[in-house]
């Protein structure tokens, strides 16, 4: 089992001024007019009975998953761009309800750091709880605090059997209630749609019993803005939109401006941001998550 | 200046509520580790107001403060040094709101992890973390050391059940990480604290997110001849593309001390015993139960007891779960670890465990998450036996070593504390172990919050910063 050479990334990323990194560029990519590095690609192994697998950041999602699929497994990442790059953004896709955030993907994480030191997060076993865990804090950080250069992720098996349903509903928690840990449960004001997985028997008899019909697949999303609610308020939204039941996170077809955060919050933020990126070079105007 | 912090406490949280009689000292001078320290005083507030008045307080006349649950933590994590204050959190016990629907709850940091699963057992959920200690141990005590249990193999450990936080930082202030929304603005701040031990802040208030419970549940336990048969069943199972429920190992003196304790007709002559349980819907479950019997079987389990009922599952359980009780048959003290290996490597470093324990003259039993990887060799002794701390300490730092270089990490889901401080190093290089610094610094510029824990003191600064080694006791 190799070990991914880091070096090169890290003396690209260098330790001066201001610098970006891109991946596949389907998430926004890099800050314009910044000197522009990428991360190692490739798969450098895959365990199936350990349920893990390390890969240059710089890896497709989608080539990861095909070297997965031979194993009957899969990664719980959104399919499009790099892993590195889902991880940075860190937003989940429409499976979140059973594949749970992006963030508990990530074991171990090695980066580069804004001095150009090579840095360790996390760990490689599918738990561990020595340290602080910085792997949370560098998921979402869209590569404000480090460049990710290497991964370590939790693989998940493929289920035997995933269907999408729907059924009308003007209340989409009836359906809800009545479905056994869905993978996803989507609603648009008028219509639920969900995302059942497992035994075929069980997944059509969930279905019955919760009045679903089988259906070729989610609707498409509205682009407008990915709202992010309190789950309990998703029973009283307006417009067009689809939200993920259970969630809260609305794909709505108007633009949205996100709530304020804690200031206090706000300035832990800052203080972080200073104690990893003191000059602010890395990704620099980009705002973290 | 305890004596001035003390007057300030007594003004602020009322005089009943704050503590400096040798008895509570002392009561509050350790965790359930082998680790002692001294506490200055213990407080007992009620609310977040009271706890942001005691940590302000501390700040004020530059105390440390340790936060504290309900003192279950075997890492030291709870043990305070230097007279620190300690900010015992078990009368903020109360559950705050539930939403059935969306299957979540606000609650207070001192309600105790089973009391939670019962206050919502009559919507058919539950907290899915359970640490053995499940009875006496506080969410705000899982939050921190980011708890597991066996059932965390399918569902996950703490980290993945906690939406939001309501923190006191280390100034008194306060601070919203997170909450009910899936994906807050900004950095993880909540994802970061989880597992903080202490050293971020004081969680006053924690939102939780609930677990439906399974339709169908199947328990069942397997015998091998050998260690080696059963942990390779283990990793085959994963291999085929199962998570159970729950997949745990019993080594063959931890099965006859749990039997003569128990009685549950539990198989003595074992090498090792498997108890695996199945959950989810009945189809999927009957399916794998089969499954999983068929790879038990090709790897040479012996026999197959399928719990019958639900009696019959709670006796295969309370087998489980009897261990520490049982042990106290064989010595009367023990030493409990807690590291993690890849699966594959599961027999080479149990065979390493027997094997040092051996050369110590030291008994162990082992009764672990075998599923994830996560050992826990119970070391048994009796501490009047002259010398014998010496071996069980020995002993257990080659274990903690022969894990970590087996590819494996320091700890599971005891977290680090006291106990493996000075361990760190094992995984982490020096700018690995700075920038966990920093992420404290961030949260904790003063460095009040349960301080000394986790991160070893780097050398530079070792001329300014004493590290208090807490005694082993
Ligand atoms: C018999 C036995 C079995 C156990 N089994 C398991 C097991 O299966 N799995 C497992 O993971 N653990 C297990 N443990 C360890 C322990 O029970 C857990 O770590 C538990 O989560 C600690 O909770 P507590 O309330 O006792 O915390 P404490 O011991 O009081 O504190 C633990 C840490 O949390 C911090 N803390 C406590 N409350 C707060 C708060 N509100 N805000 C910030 N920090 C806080 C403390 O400062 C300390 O660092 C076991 C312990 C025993 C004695």
């Amino acid at each position: 089992m190799g070990v991914i050479e880091l070096a090169a990334f890290a003396e690209a990323v260098g330790s001066a001024g201001p610098v970006t990194i891109a991946g596949l560029r389907t998430r926004g990519g890099s800050v314009a007019d910044v000197r522009c590095v990428s991360a190692p690609v490739g798969i450098d192994w895959v365990q199936p009975d350990e349920m893990t697998a390390c890969c240059g950041a710089g890896t497709p999602v989608a080539e990861l998953n095909a070297a997965l699929a031979e194993h009957g497994q899969r990664v719980a990442l959104p399919s499009s761009g790099t892993v590195g790059g889902a991880l940075a953004v860190g937003h989940s896709g429409v499976r979140r309800l059973g594949d749970g955030p992006v963030r508990d993907v990530l074991l171990q994480a090695r980066y580069v750091s804004a001095a150009g030191e090579v840095v360790k997060a996390g760990g490689p076993t599918v738990k561990n709880v020595s340290g602080f865990d910085l792997c949370r804090l560098l998921v979402g950080s869209c590569g404000t605090l480090g460049f990710v250069g290497d991964v370590i992720v939790r693989t998940r098996p493929i289920a035997a059997h995933s269907q999408w349903f729907s059924a009308e509903a003007t209340d989409p928690h009836e359906c809800f209630a009545r479905l056994y840990r869905p993978v996803s449960v989507l609603w648009d004001g008028s219509t639920v749609w969900a995302l059942l997985e497992g035994h075929a028997a069980d997944v059509s008899e969930q279905a019955t019993n919760a009045g679903l019909r089988a259906c070729d697949g989610p609707p498409s999303l509205p682009t407008g803005s990915r709202r992010v609610v309190p789950p309990a308020d998703v029973a009283s939204l307006t417009g067009t939109f689809v939200a993920e039941v259970g969630v809260g996170i609305v794909h709505h077809a108007d633009t949205w401006t996100p709530p304020i955060g804690d200031p206090r919050a706000m300035e832990l933020e800052s203080a972080l941001k200073r104690e990893f990126d003191p000059t602010g070079r890395l990704n620099p105007g980009v705002p973290f998550g | 200046m305890i004596a001035a912090l003390v007057d300030e406490l007594r003004a602020a949280i009322t005089p009943e509520r704050v503590r400096i009689g040798s008895t509570e000292l002392g009561l509050y001078g350790r965790d359930a580790s082998n680790i002692g320290g001294s506490a200055g005083a213990v407080c007992f507030p009620t609310s977040t107001a009271e706890v942001q008045a005691c940590v302000a307080a501390a700040h004020r006349h530059g105390v440390p403060f340790v936060a504290r649950g309900s003192g279950t933590g075997l890492a030291g994590g709870a043990t305070p040094l230097d007279h620190a204050l300690v900010i015992v959190l078990t009368k903020m016990n109360r559950v705050l709101s539930v939403d059935p629907i969306n299957r979540l709850a606000w609650v207070e940091p001192g309600v105790l992890n089973l009391d939670l699963t019962r206050h919502v057992a009559h919507l058919g959920l539950h907290f899915a973390p359970d640490p053995s200690s499940q009875q006496s141990c506080s969410i705000g005590g899982n939050v921190a050391n980011n708890s597991g249990g066996p059932h965390c193999l399918s569902d996950g450990v703490t980290a993945a059940h906690i939406l939001g936080l309501e923190v006191v930082l280390s100034d008194g202030s306060l601070v919203q990480l997170g909450a009910t929304e899936a994906e807050p603005v900004g950095l993880d701040l909540r994802g970061a604290f989880v597992g903080s031990e202490g050293m971020f802040g004081v969680a006053t208030k924690v939102c939780v997110r609930l677990t439906q419970n399974a339709p169908s549940v199947r328990t069942m336990l397997m015998d091998f001849n050998s260690v080696e048969d059963g942990a390779q069943t283990v990793s085959a199972i994963i291999a085929a593309g199962m998570v159970p429920a729950a997949l745990e190992m019993m080594d063959q003196l931890c099965v006859q001390a749990v039997e003569a304790y128990i009685h549950a007709g539990l198989p003595v002559d074992a090498a090792a015993v498997l108890l695996v349980e199945v959950a989810g819907l009945a189809h999927g479950v009957e399916a794998d139960v089969a499954r999983i019997i068929e790879i038990a079987q090709a790897h040479g389990a012996g026999g197959v007891r399928i719990a019958q009922d639900e009696a019959e599952r709670a006796l295969l359980w309370k087998g489980r779960k009897s261990a520490f009780g049982a042990i106290a048959r064989i010595k009367p003290n023990y030493y409990l670890h807690d590291t993690v290996v890849p699966r594959r490597m599961l027999p080479q470093v149990l065979r390493q465990v027997y094997e040092i324990t051996a050369r110590y003259q030291l008994q162990v039993l082992n009764v672990f998450h075998a599923g994830d990887g996560n050992l826990h060799p119970l070391l048994v002794f009796d501490k009047r036996e002259p010398g014998v701390m010496e071996r069980v300490l020995a002993a257990g730092e080659e274990i903690v070593r022969a894990s970590v270089a087996a590819g494996g990490v320091l700890s599971g889901e005891h977290g680090i504390g006291l106990e493996k401080r000075d361990f760190m190093p094992l995984m982490f290089g020096p700018a690995d172990l700075a920038a966990q610094a920093a992420m404290r610094r961030a949260f904790d510029p003063a460095g009040l919050a349960n301080p000394f824990k986790v991160l070893p003191s780097p050398a530079a600064c070792g001329d300014v910063q004493h590290v208090p080694e807490g005694a082993w006791v």
